[in-house]
């Protein structure tokens, strides 16, 4: 009965991950939610660039003022440009219906959108516009393709595009193809590189790429607000049970010294 | 099964230990439960401080403003009904605000405020809860005939003077409670924090 | 005081005398604690019992909590779970604490049920146990879909549009029905409020009552054990099985061990992994419910699965029936089989112990092909999928059909007198 237990404990392994993937290959990042820093010049980058037509509806100005450690007075000040107050929700002006005619669609909340996606689908998907005349806006994107959205981060990153060049061959899990000969990878022709074209933008790509990495540490932070604390109240619930299991084996161990 | 264990030191202190570590996890298991009784952000939020522009408030005239869903009085009384003020002590339950609630800061005196002429109170009365009538003309009411100007509360008759301390004899036990405030600048006030009060 | 049980066990003095006088807790107290006797050989399976009335408690006090800042309305639902989330005061453990406590709750009756097939727990005298807690087990199902349209995302919706779906292919009346149960032409805010008011009121007590009758039962013919002895063929001098134990405090302490461990896995679930991997709270769920849009990929919850799979598995007409009823036909033959779990077994044994091999591969065959189904109904379907859910199913139902058969033809080795 036991194996036939473990058996069953193996099969239900599988169940434990996702099933799915999307059909791009998604650039993997580690979000930090101690990183308060990144959290704050994020927090930055997104009332100034996603705020304006998205929501956050569900967060408050203030608890991202007191999760990621700043004064209210100053996020008040330099983050608020909605004249709301700081224990507000972080919305804007835009109508809905008016939002909808502009971009085919109304741009969603966004508050559980690393919920909803994956940190590693923002992170990729803010990196993966390019230019493409036929799209109303002139851009469309590698990751969610003919997504009505412009790309806003144009003046950081440049003018982003499609290109042809040598890449190295993946196989079907991702990982490169190597020639078993001589060692080096085996590139092919490609047409879907995307290279910014230099000095279009205000940003080197490193730090483009830094500021979108902090972006979506801002918008990890905001799906689940609460998991620093989970993490650090959850560390203490465990140690606990763990005792109290300990201490509890312990007294059935000393009652069952009455059974015979 | 035998008996011969059962009191034992040994089981004694295990049974206490679980006791006590069940006592302790129940208790620790029972904090989000209260706590999620306390106010919720969005509660703290329509709570916040609010602002009141005094400019246009001419003497004589009271402004109310909601805090935390309750009537906030602003009253800028004339320079008559300050000299009245002063007189009012005897037929008064609690003339320097002595067991009544408000903030240190403000001053215990007949105007029971921080500038002169401009008194900020909760225009609930101490007494169950109703809030209270402006009556600021001196003149013979129905409920005193000697009327020097004041509040007056129509569900069970409580009288207070422009400062909101409450007249001897009546049904509420305090003054009208005086709400954390403070001037942000001569023309406004921010009424629910202490500021630079504090 | 001649009404009653005159003999019944009082308190000396005290108070406890003064209520045993008019309240018979002393009586209650022995029969159901101090002097009910079970099996002292019980093992690790026995405590899932315990455990779910445990997760019970957890549901239903976390529930009451909840209802507290849920607004149940098209319009308010998904906005009032974030604010509980959010915005309420460690809202979040609470709201954690009930979403993983209904995986919890599956996890520990799926366990709970696998041991009584094991141990022949459904045999006689057991059999009105067995199909309360099957009754609990329908209970339960309907509760969490129920409770799942709650949140108002995305798979809450779809996920109930999907399972409402199937009472619509019941010939005839189907289309009817459907609309009858959601009270509108889609599943709206109408559906909504009725879907809350079963899931906070209607079946928890549906569930209590049911668990008292489960507990009565059992409390009346006594436990199984891993054996399959009845345990008070043998007893001693003052009437007490010899190979019993009193539940208050052995039984008790021991279960707390099993409580201890519970708790420590539920903790890191609700603080380190409250989605399950996406398997207790789907990502499409962060997403409003939208009646123009579904997710590309839907599935119901993980309790659901296996069920889903052999819904699923029908992709053939037969016997005059399209294959849409007959997925729902075998779907519902699939959980009905189950109450008729006693008088199939006609092994003279009870426990897997000293059955022959037969019915011990059958019951791995069982739990295998239940495990596959489970897992494939979360997995978009192929014809390679289809076709092993097919199998599972076949076999799944073997297991049941051919019972009365394999049971009686085994040999079984000799059930010693005393436990072991």
């Amino acid at each position: 009965m036991k194996k036939l237990f473990l058996l069953s404990l193996m099969m239900m392994m599988p169940m434990f991950s996702q099933a799915a993937g999307p059909s791009v290959q998604l650039d993997s990042i580690e979000v930090d939610a101690s990183d308060h820093a990144s959290l704050q010049r994020g927090m930055k980058t997104y009332v100034n660039y996603c705020l304006g037509c998205h929501t956050s509806q569900y967060q408050r100005y203030i608890r991202a003022a007191e999760d990621l450690h700043m004064p209210p007075e100053l996020v008040a000040e330099h983050l608020i440009f909605s004249g709301q107050k700081v224990g507000e929700q972080m919305t804007n002006a835009m109508d809905p219906k008016l939002a909808a005619s502009w971009f085919g669609a109304a741009p969603p909340d966004l508050t559980n959108e690393v919920n909803l996606r994956g940190a590693d689908w923002v992170y990729t998907y803010m990196r993966s516009f390019y230019v493409d005349g036929a799209r109303p806006y002139g851009v469309n994107n590698v990751v969610y393709p003919d997504v009505g959205m412009p790309n806003v981060l144009a003046e950081l990153q440049g003018i982003q595009s499609k290109t042809c060049g040598q890449v190295t061959k993946t196989d079907a899990h991702g990982v490169a193809v190597v020639d078993s000969l001589t060692g080096n990878p085996i590139t092919q022709e490609s047409c879907d590189l995307l290279t910014v074209e230099e000095g279009t933008g205000s940003m080197t790509p490193a730090q483009f790429d830094a500021t979108v990495y902090d972006l979506t540490n801002f918008m990890a932070y905001m799906s689940k607000p609460y998991k620093t604390d989970s993490q650090r109240i959850g560390m203490w619930a465990i140690l606990f049970t763990l005792l109290m299991t300990v201490l509890f084996y312990f007294l059935k161990k000393e009652f069952w010294r009455d059974v015979h | 099964m035998s008996n011969e264990g059962v009191n034992n030191p040994r089981r004694r202190v295990l049974v206490g230990a679980s006791l006590v570590m069940g006592a302790v996890g129940t208790a620790s298991a029972l904090v989000p439960f209260v706590a999620s009784w306390s106010p919720s952000a969005k509660a703290r939020a329509a709570g916040a401080p609010v602002k009141a522009d005094i400019s246009k408030l001419e003497p004589g005239q009271q402004m109310v403003v909601a805090w935390r869903g309750k009537p906030v009085w602003i009253v800028r009384r004339s320079a008559e009904a300050m000299a009245n003020l002063v007189t009012l002590d005897d037929s008064l339950a609690d003339p320097a605000s002595v067991v009544s609630k408000q903030p240190v800061y403000v001053p215990g005196t007949a105007a029971r405020s921080l500038r002169d002429e401009v008194v900020v109170l909760i225009g609930l009365c101490t007494h169950l809860g109703c809030s209270p009538t402006y009556r600021p003309e001196v003149v013979p009411t129905d409920f005193d005939a000697n009327w020097q100007g004041g509040f007056y509360c129509p569900c069970h008759g409580s009288t207070f003077d422009l400062s909101g301390r409450v007249y001897k004899g009546k049904p509420a036990p305090t003054n009208l409670e005086i709400p954390p405030h403070f001037y942000e600048s001569d023309a406004v006030i921010l009424i629910g924090e202490d500021g630079v009060n504090a | 005081m001649a009404v009653g049980n005159p003999n019944r066990a009082k308190a000396e003095k005290g108070i406890i005398r003064w209520i045993d006088d008019r309240f018979p807790l002393t009586q209650m107290w022995q029969d159901h604690m101090s002097k009910y006797y079970a099996s002292k050989n019980f093992n690790v399976w026995y405590v899932f019992g315990v455990l779910s009335l445990l997760v019970l408690v957890n549901q239903i006090l976390t529930g009451i909590w909840l209802t507290m800042s849920y607004v149940p309305t098209a319009e308010g639902a998904f906005a009032s779970v974030e604010y509980i989330m959010r915005d309420v005061e460690m809202g979040w453990i609470i709201r954690y604490m009930h979403s993983s406590g209904a995986s919890a709750f599956f996890v520990v009756v799926y366990l709970h049920m696998f041991r009584g097939l094991m141990y022949g727990s459904y045999q006689k005298p057991r059999e009105l146990i067995w199909l309360f807690g099957m009754a609990i087990y329908l209970a339960l199902m309907a509760e969490g879909f129920f409770g799942y349209l709650l949140p108002w995302g995305q798979m809450s919706y779809w996920g109930a549009q999907v399972i409402l779906s199937l009472a619509g292919a019941i010939p005839v009346v189907g289309e009817d029905l459907v609309q009858w149960i959601r009270g509108d032409y889609l599943i709206s805010g109408i559906t909504l409020n009725r879907f809350f008011s079963l899931h906070v009121i209607a079946l928890p007590i549906v569930i209590l009552a049911l668990v008292v009758l489960h507990i009565l039962a059992l409390h009346d013919v006594g436990s199984n054990n891993p054996d399959g002895i009845e345990i008070d063929q043998n007893k001693d001098e003052n009437g007490v099985p010899v190979d019993g134990i009193a539940f208050w405090p052995y039984h008790v302490v021991k279960d707390l061990v099993a409580v201890g461990v519970f708790l420590t896995v539920f903790c890191l679930v609700i603080f380190f992994f409250p989605e399950g991997g996406g398997y207790f709270i789907e990502k499409p769920n962060y997403e409003p419910a939208n009646s123009l849009k579904t997710p590309e990929h839907i599935a119901p919850v993980w309790y659901f699965t296996p069920y889903y799979s052999m819904l699923r598995a029908i992709t053939f007409p037969l016997f005059g029936l399209d294959a849409k009823f007959l997925g729902v036909v075998t779907m519902g033959g699939a959980i009905a089989i189950l109450f008729v779990m006693p008088w199939l077994d006609r092994s003279p044994v009870k426990s897997m112990r000293y059955k022959g091999w037969l019915s011990r591969a059958w019951l791995a065959i069982f739990v295998v092909s239940f495990i596959i189904l489970g897992y494939l109904g979360t997995l978009a379907t192929t014809e390679g999928r289809t076709q092993v859910a097919q199998l599972c199913t076949v076999l799944y139902f073997l297991y049941f059909i051919l019972m009365p058969f394999y049971t009686r033809m085994e040999a079984t080795k000799p059930v010693p007198a005393r436990v072991v």
